[in-house]
């Protein structure tokens, strides 16, 4: 944390707040003024967590985060509407069909510097389901792709029986519930579907599902709709499986079946490797990934920001701001309410590129 | 000019010359606030016309270039691909989910709406006319998130019955065709809940027009020996005709454009899901898919698609309001 010197130095000058000020030659750095942010709701619960701790140990921030989506966020933040933007994707490289825009090129020209993506929350992807005596499920990417595409219609089907020894299943018909807003958590999970049963799982990947199935709006609805729904299948955010206590699959992606935790998630994540140059962290995630224990869907929350603010104030605010959500205790705190945190060799690199930022 | 309670003004008989009571001569005195009352007026009417034009402006400027590079009939195809190429969309499902539903909703508030406001101005007794009003008023003031999550939570789960007595009875019949979809989470269940979040609007414009009933016209009826039923029959009904069908085209608006409620109960389908006529089904209706997707219009083709969509709704209510008109001005050559 070599960055802290000026920043106090900084924080020094209003220092009229005073005597609650004990941040002298602490840890948290703090700085004053508002900051707006807007983009993925996947996120919503942990930036929300981060923002407050944030706010009650620097009293003169105020941050804004409106969860609209991961789409909104980056056009936001392209128009210079807001001051980050999250996103469950990395800004993209290339041209979307139909349009001559590229996300990255946009964004650097905002910033009038590189815009940087900064892996900061990881969101495990649950396979959730509502199965009546049935508390441990196994799925493989296979038979996972076989249920949420229609070809494997009840749970007592062969394939299913043939991973689960020992657990007896009802012959109910399986209800596959999918998001039908386009969202970042579809994207991943038909990412992971694509890359570890591609024989079962042709269709690319895209935020729109592909599969079968009846559509929900959100998290909240499909999880709420498997909830009051026997023998519903989803594949929402982990907190919203935890949070309506619904059963949650453990997936076998060769090396045995992994359960959903923090720990396996953290895995998975420091298998990923850094596509992007520099301190522009863009992960690419290996879904097919067979290293033993790491659970392999997942999506990754990108803060987005300019890598040279163009207001010096509200530089110094995204840079404190981001610093705390990066902490190792803020992040372990994210996984009591349903994320996992960075593990420590991707969390360094973002705390260096945190430092990096002007 | 006596002013009688219960009897309003614009029921006198005109005078001999053939001027209601309430009209002016139609001279101006010229005088400042009589031009500036003038002047806002028509100012507010102009806005008004200005918006809707500029509201269709625009639907039409956006949903344009991105139906030029459609690759599919945008009036009957059930595809919607609009993230990559070719670019594919169509309204077919949007439409008829849309229409079904909002008639749906009409067939059951109508009636029941109707009564009620009968209820409230003809058979209340004083003390429970007005706190009853009141009370059917306030159901507009309900969010629409609020019926959202009702129809789904609370109600969904009971509709199931009454779906299973109609599927087995007239499954053969396509509109009653059973699917696969969830029974609280079908076009039957947001019909209903949509049926309540129109009442209120059925039932306060009815209200209106039915305590206006020439206490004459009433009279006359019940002197000839009428039955209240008949004195209902025979002169509220007919002389609150057009009300009801303002009220009626004005509660179908709304029925047609609801979002939120309509979002959360309805169950999407998938890709490709085949065709069916049913209530029973799932689906999408034009301002549902709009909502729900508005998050994530990333590029222009992709929002226009969703506004020509909207541009469909736009002229599906026009369309309404112009045959309610057309409906309403027959009427009242008729009853003159």
């Amino acid at each position: 944390m070599s960055g802290c010197g000026s920043d106090n130095n900084a924080t020094a000058t209003p220092g009229a707040s005073g005597t609650s000020n004990a941040t002298t030659g602490a840890k948290a750095d703090c700085a004053t003024g508002t900051l707006n942010g807007e983009g993925s709701s996947a996120q919503k619960n942990a930036i929300d967590q981060a923002i407050t701790d944030f706010q009650a140990t620097c009293s003169g921030a105020t941050i804004n985060y409106n969860p609209t989506g991961s789409g909104a966020g980056i056009k936001q933040f392209i128009a210079g509407q807001v001051d980050f933007a999250g996103s469950d994707s990395s800004l993209k490289d290339a041209a979307a069909a139909g349009s001559t825009s590229i996300e990255q090129a946009d964004a650097d020209k905002t910033c009038g510097s590189p815009a940087w993506n900064l892996p900061m929350v990881t969101g495990p992807i649950a396979v959730a389901y509502n199965l009546k005596g049935v508390d441990k499920l196994i799925l493989t990417p296979a038979v996972t792709a076989k249920i949420f595409n229609g070809v494997i219609t009840t749970w007592k089907d062969p394939a299913i029986a043939a991973i689960n020894p020992g657990v007896t299943l009802p012959s109910e018909a399986i209800k596959v519930f999918f998001r039908s807003d386009e969202s970042g958590t579809t994207d991943n999970f038909t990412k992971y579907l694509h890359a570890a049963a591609a024989a079962d799982w042709p269709a690319a990947s895209g935020k729109k599902w592909t599969g079968k199935g009846e559509g929900k709006e959100k998290s909240a609805g499909v999880a709420n709709a498997v909830k009051s729904t026997e023998g519903g299948i989803t594949y929402p955010e982990w907190s919203y499986a935890k949070d309506n206590k619904l059963g949650i699959a453990q997936i076998d992606n060769g090396a045995g079946p992994v359960e959903l935790t923090g720990e396996a998630v953290g895995k998975a994540v420091g298998a990923a490797k850094v596509a992007g140059e520099g301190n522009n962290l863009k992960l690419k995630l290996d879904y097919a990934t067979k290293e033993a224990g790491a659970y392999p869907i997942l999506l990754v929350t990108y803060e987005i920001v300019c890598s040279k603010g163009k207001d010096p104030a509200k530089a110094k605010l995204v840079k404190a701001f981001l610093k705390s959500f990066a902490a190792t205790d803020e992040q372990a705190k994210l996984q009591d309410i349903g994320y996992a945190p960075l593990p420590s060799a991707v969390q360094s690199k973002v705390v260096t590129a945190i430092d990096a930022l002007s | 000019m006596p002013s009688i309670t219960g009897v309003s003004t614009v029921d006198e008989l005109p005078d001999p010359e053939g001027h209601g009571p309430l009209q002016g001569d139609g001279a101006s005195t010229g005088r400042l606030g009589d031009r500036l009352f003038g002047g806002a007026a028509r100012g507010a009417g102009l806005l008004v016309i200005a918006l809707v034009t500029l509201i269709a402006v625009f639907l039409l400027s956006q949903a344009l270039p991105a139906l030029a590079k459609n690759k599919v009939n945008f009036l009957t195809s059930t595809k919607w691909n609009v993230d990559g190429t070719p670019l594919q969309f169509g309204i077919a499902n949007l439409l008829w989910v849309t229409v079904l539903s909002s008639a749906i909703a009409m067939l059951i508030a109508v009636p029941f709406g109707v009564g009620v406001a009968l209820f409230i101005t003809q058979y209340a007794p004083r003390w429970l006319s007005r706190p009853a009003a009141s009370l059917v008023d306030l159901l507009a003031a309900v969010p629409s998130i609020v019926y959202g999550l009702w129809g789904l939570q609370v109600f969904g789960p009971h509709i199931g019955g009454v779906q299973a007595v109609l599927e087995k009875l007239f499954g053969w019949f396509p509109l009653f065709k059973s699917t696969g979809i969830g029974a609280a989470s079908t076009i039957l269940t947001v019909a209903v809940v949509l049926s309540i979040m129109v009442l209120p609007i059925v039932t306060a414009l009815s209200r209106d027009v039915f305590d206006q009933t020439p206490i004459t016209h009433k009279e006359g009826a019940l002197a000839l020996g009428a039955t209240k039923w008949e004195m209902i029959r025979t002169a509220v009904l007919p002389f609150g005709k057009p009300g009801v069908i303002s009220a009626s085209m004005l509660g179908l608006g709304r029925a047609l454009g609801e979002t939120v409620a309509v979002m959360i109960i309805l169950s999407a389908l998938a890709d490709g899901a085949s065709w069916s006529w049913s209530m029973f089904n799932g689906g999408e209706t034009f301002a549902s898919k709009i909502a729900n997707n508005a998050a994530e219009f990333d590029s222009p083709q992709k929002a226009g698609a969703f506004l020509a969509a909207g541009l469909v709704l736009f002229l599906l209510t026009f369309v309404v309001n112009a045959i309610a008109r057309i409906v309403i001005e027959r009427r009242k050559a008729f009853s003159e």
